[in-house]
Formats: C-alpha cells, structure tokens, sequence
C-alpha cells in the first residue's frame, strides 16, 4: 500500500502505460514527489522518460494504476477541471512546441494571458525573464528566425514564467552551450528555492552533479530503478517557504 | 503567478494573433456575401410580394363587379341604370359607378379588336363599379343579387377580389418559397462555416494543443475560433448586403418602368430596408453559433 496523503505534489502508484495494443511503455511506476523537491529523470532513449513526463503534465492518461496531482486523482479528474491542473504545471517540451507565428514575446507571454493577465501586468515580467535567459533583443522575433538554442530558451522562458508548483522539463539543455545550460538549471534551482518542485529529463550525466540535493529516477525499458524505494516512500521533507 | 489563478478571458492576445487570418484572402468571407446577398435577394422578394398582395387586397377589398349579361343592348342599358340606382340606395353601398361604354371598349379592344365597339357585332355585359363597407363575403353577394333581381334579373354580382385569388394564391406560395429559400441559404451558410471551423481547427492543431497544455479551456479556444470566424462573417455579410440591395434596387428600377399596379404595390418601405439590414447580422450570429458548437464538440475529443 502506497503511504503519504496530505503533502505530496505528485503520486504514482503501479502506473502502466501502453500505446494502442503495443506492449507497455511504462511498466508498474510508482513514486511520489514533495513540493521544493529536485528530480532528474534519466534513462537511455525509448526507455520511457518522455512518456513519464507525457503523464506528469497532464497529456496522457494512463492505461493502469493511479495518479494523484496536487492531493486530486488525475485518473477522474473531469475534463473541464484539466486546465486550472495545467496551470500549475510549468512545461519546456522536447520539441519546444512554440507557437510559429508568434513572436519570442508573445509565446513567452502566453501563459499569463491564458491565464487572464492584462497587457499591462505581463510587459515588464515577460521582458524581465527574456532578459534574463539572454533573448533581450530577440523578443520580436519569430520562432523560424531563432536558433535551436534561442527557442529552448524561449521555451524555458515560457515554462517558469507562471511560477508553477511543479516544473516538467525534457531535455530542456540539449541544444545550448554549457555556459547557458548551467545558467538555466540554475534557474531551475532558483525556482526550486521557492517552492517548485522540478523534474528535469535529461540525458547529460554532467548536468546530474551540479544539483548536489537532486534525487534520480531513472528508468529502464519502461521500469523505474527504485531498489531502496526511497523514490515510492521517500522521507518527508518540508516544504521551504515561498 | 499562481496557478489557481481565476480562469479569465484572453487578455491583449486576440485571436486575429493566436489564429493567422486569412481575411479577403480567404474563400470564407466571400462564401459568407454570396449567401448573404442571396438571402438579402430573397428576403426582398418575399417582402415585394407581401407588400404586393397587400396593396392589390387593400384595393380590391370591399370592391365589387355588377355584370348586366344581356344580348338587347336597349334592355342591357336600362337594367344597368335600374341596377344602379338600386345599388346606390341600398344601405352600406357606395361609389356606384356604370362604366361607359368607350371605357369598356378600350378594355376589350385588346381581345376582340376594333370591332369591339360594334355594340351589334360583339355584345360585352355592362359593367357597374361599386363598393360595400366591411367584408365581401359569400352571404353579402347573394343579399346583393336578391335585391338587384327585380329591377335587373340579368345582373351578377361578384366580389373583385375573387379574381384575384389564384393570383393571391400564387403570391402566397411563392413567399413560402422564398421563406424555404432563406432557410436553405441559413442552412447553406451554416455547413460552409462548419467546413471551415473544421478546416481552421484542423491547421491550427498544434497551437490548439500549446494552449490546451498551458491551461486554456475549451470555451477560451472556442472563443477565438468564434471572433476569428465572426469577423470574417461581419465583412462577408456587410458585401453580401451591398451587393443585395444593389440588384434590388436594379431591379425595382426596372418594375418601376412597367408601371403595372401589381409591380409598383410591392415596392419596398422603410421597415423592410431594416427587415434586409438585419440579414447579415443575422449570418453573423448563425456564423459564430456554428463556429462555437463545432469547435467545442471537437475539442472535447482531446484530453
């Protein structure tokens, strides 16, 4: 039986996942998350990080097994109740899926305005965060004319805008230099500081040691390592305050 | 921010932003005017004609026809004037008028030739114009002809109207049809909006997903699909009327120049200049319902 209750962000239990009638991509996952804690995902490609991640911001259901976000079973959650979930939830997609033929701003704004920001209100923290991820002078310019880098960052951007309660990222360094890549994930860690509980998918095992306090999940074909079950029964921690 | 954030309307972002518009480029406003301008050319036909049987009922109503059918000319002129006199004394009769001779020649004279006004040759009924207060009916008639047949036992009498009715009965049928027509133009306009809400959704899936994924609702999407689609429809229906009122005022220049009763009663008044104005308004609110109802039906199908 699955212990926790009141405190945990996020909880797995025996989750299953299959696409179609393939075989399972995810095989009985289960761990649970606090609020202010740090998570790489790791695991070698098609082991199933994506697919996780997929479960986590609420673009897939699962086959099997539960999920409980925010203390609320995801499982049954009502469709229209979906988008107050996914507003607490801060996204950098693998693919960043910016919107085309919105400017650098407008995507990074988009968040705010779906979530009822006037104009006036989202300006100056907008400019602020492309400042701040080096896209100053980019902010009008249109996905197709940013570099690889310059979209992730913008896809970063976009993602921590809100100040979610819980930060997805997949692969989200894969395409800038190492100086940025650090520079972001110290970004991560800030955000972590307030509150957020981060879990970053990536494959760069170098990125792993520079959060010291990070715990790892790592999957293999579809099935979370977890030989000490620290990662379905981890110790409670208190949440740091906001 | 917190993301328990009311879910509130789109700020600054408006649709024409989120979703590309294609405006004048695109098939959709062009498709709107001509369903627009049709139904703007319907609409006027069907409100011509009513105006029309109005006009002509207005002026039939009460009116009634005396036939002297008798082959003596001497015996058909004095049981006309008999019935004349008769008729003007009878309560509720009015304007009672024998309709002279060279007036009925005229009338004839298309039909029978010159020689219509050969009285020995071709003999046509005298006629008496008159008019009744109140309603025509079948009782009045025969209360009519009882009263004529002692001093003119050749007269019948017939309400003026009747000989309009299967013209009336014409006018009726074709204002259903243009009432059918409107329909079919609404139903028409309804099923182009839906291919093109369907279209628009179908190229704009991914953004449709961003925004899904970042917390929007169904209903703010819907909403943008909704102005998007509802502008297209206010510039379409704005030139569906403009072209409309153009071919209807060609054409009521044209009628006006045959100068026949029926052709000038249905002229159109003011109130139905805003009966037309309010076509396109119309197409916009079927337009933007249409728009609304696909794009909710269809995002229910994503998580």
């Amino acid at each position: 039986m699955t212990q926790g209750g009141a405190g945990e962000i996020v909880q797995f239990d025996n989750v299953g996942l299959r696409y179609g009638t393939d075989r399972e991509v995810l095989t009985d996952v289960s761990f649970t998350l606090f609020p202010g804690s740090f998570y790489f995902l790791t695991g070698a490609s098609g082991a199933g990080k994506t697919s996780l991640l997929k479960l986590l911001y609420l673009a897939q259901r699962p086959s099997r097994g539960m999920i409980r976000l925010f203390g609320t079973d995801a499982i049954t959650l009502p469709r229209d109740r979906l988008p107050a979930f996914r507003r607490r939830l801060g996204v950098v997609f693998q693919d960043f899926r910016l919107v085309s033929h919105l400017s650098a701003f407008d995507n990074v704004a988009l968040p705010l305005r779906v979530a009822g920001m006037p104009q006036k209100e989202l300006e100056k923290p907008v400019s602020d965060m492309l400042d701040w991820v080096g896209l100053a002078d980019r902010m009008h310019s249109r996905p197709a004319t940013l570099s690889g880098g310059e979209q992730q960052r913008v896809a970063i951007a976009r993602a921590v805008i809100g100040r979610p309660d819980l930060l997805v990222a997949d692969e989200p360094t894969g395409n800038v230099d190492p100086d940025m890549a650090l520079k972001l994930l110290r970004l991560f860690e800030a955000l972590n500081r307030l509150g957020t509980t981060v879990v970053v998918a990536t494959h760069d095992v170098h990125l792993l040691r520079k959060v010291p306090e990070s715990l790892i999940m790592r999957l293999d074909k579809g099935k979370l390592a977890d030989p000490t079950g620290a990662l379905r029964y981890p110790p409670r921690r208190e949440a740091p305050p906001t | 921010m917190s993301g328990r954030r009311r879910l509130a309307r789109w700020g600054a972002l408006g649709p024409a932003e989120l979703i590309p518009q294609a405006r004048l480029s695109g098939p959709m406003p062009w498709v709107i005017a001509i369903m627009i301008a049709l139904t703007v050319i319907a609409a006027a036909a069907g409100l011509a004609l009513r105006n029309a049987a109005h006009t002509a009922k207005a002026e039939l109503s009460g009116g009634i026809t005396v036939q002297i059918v008798e082959p003596a000319a001497e015996s058909r002129a004095r049981q006309a004037e008999a019935a004349a006199r008769r008729l003007a004394a009878l309560p509720g009769v009015s304007g009672v008028r024998i309709v002279p001779p060279e007036e009925l020649d005229r009338l004839v004279s298309p039909w029978l030739g010159p020689e219509a006004s050969d009285a020995d040759a071709v003999p046509v009924p005298a006629l008496i114009d008159a008019r009744v207060g109140g309603a025509v009916t079948p009782a009045r008639l025969a209360e009519l002809r009882r009263g004529l047949r002692d001093v003119a036992p050749s007269a019948r009498v017939d309400a003026q109207s009747s000989w309009l009715a299967p013209v009336f009965g014409a006018i009726g049928s074709l204002q259903w049809l243009a009432v059918a027509l409107i329909a079919l133009l609404g139903v028409a306009t309804s099923a182009a909006v839906l291919l093109a809400a369907r279209t628009a959704l179908g190229s704009n899936r991914e953004t449709i997903e961003i925004v899904h994924l970042l917390g929007g609702t169904d209903a703010q999407i819907a909403r943008i699909f909704q102005r998007s689609i509802g502008l297209d429809a206010a510039v379409g229906g704005a030139t569906g009327l403009a072209l409309g009122a153009a071919a209807i005022l060609l054409l009521a220049r044209q009628l006006a120049g045959l100068g026949a009763g029926l052709a000038t009663g249905g002229s159109l008044g003011w109130l139905d200049w805003l009966v037309l104005a309010l076509v396109p308004v119309a197409g916009v609110g079927v337009a933007m319902l249409t728009a609304r109802l696909t794009v909710i039906r269809a995002l229910r199908k994503m998580l």
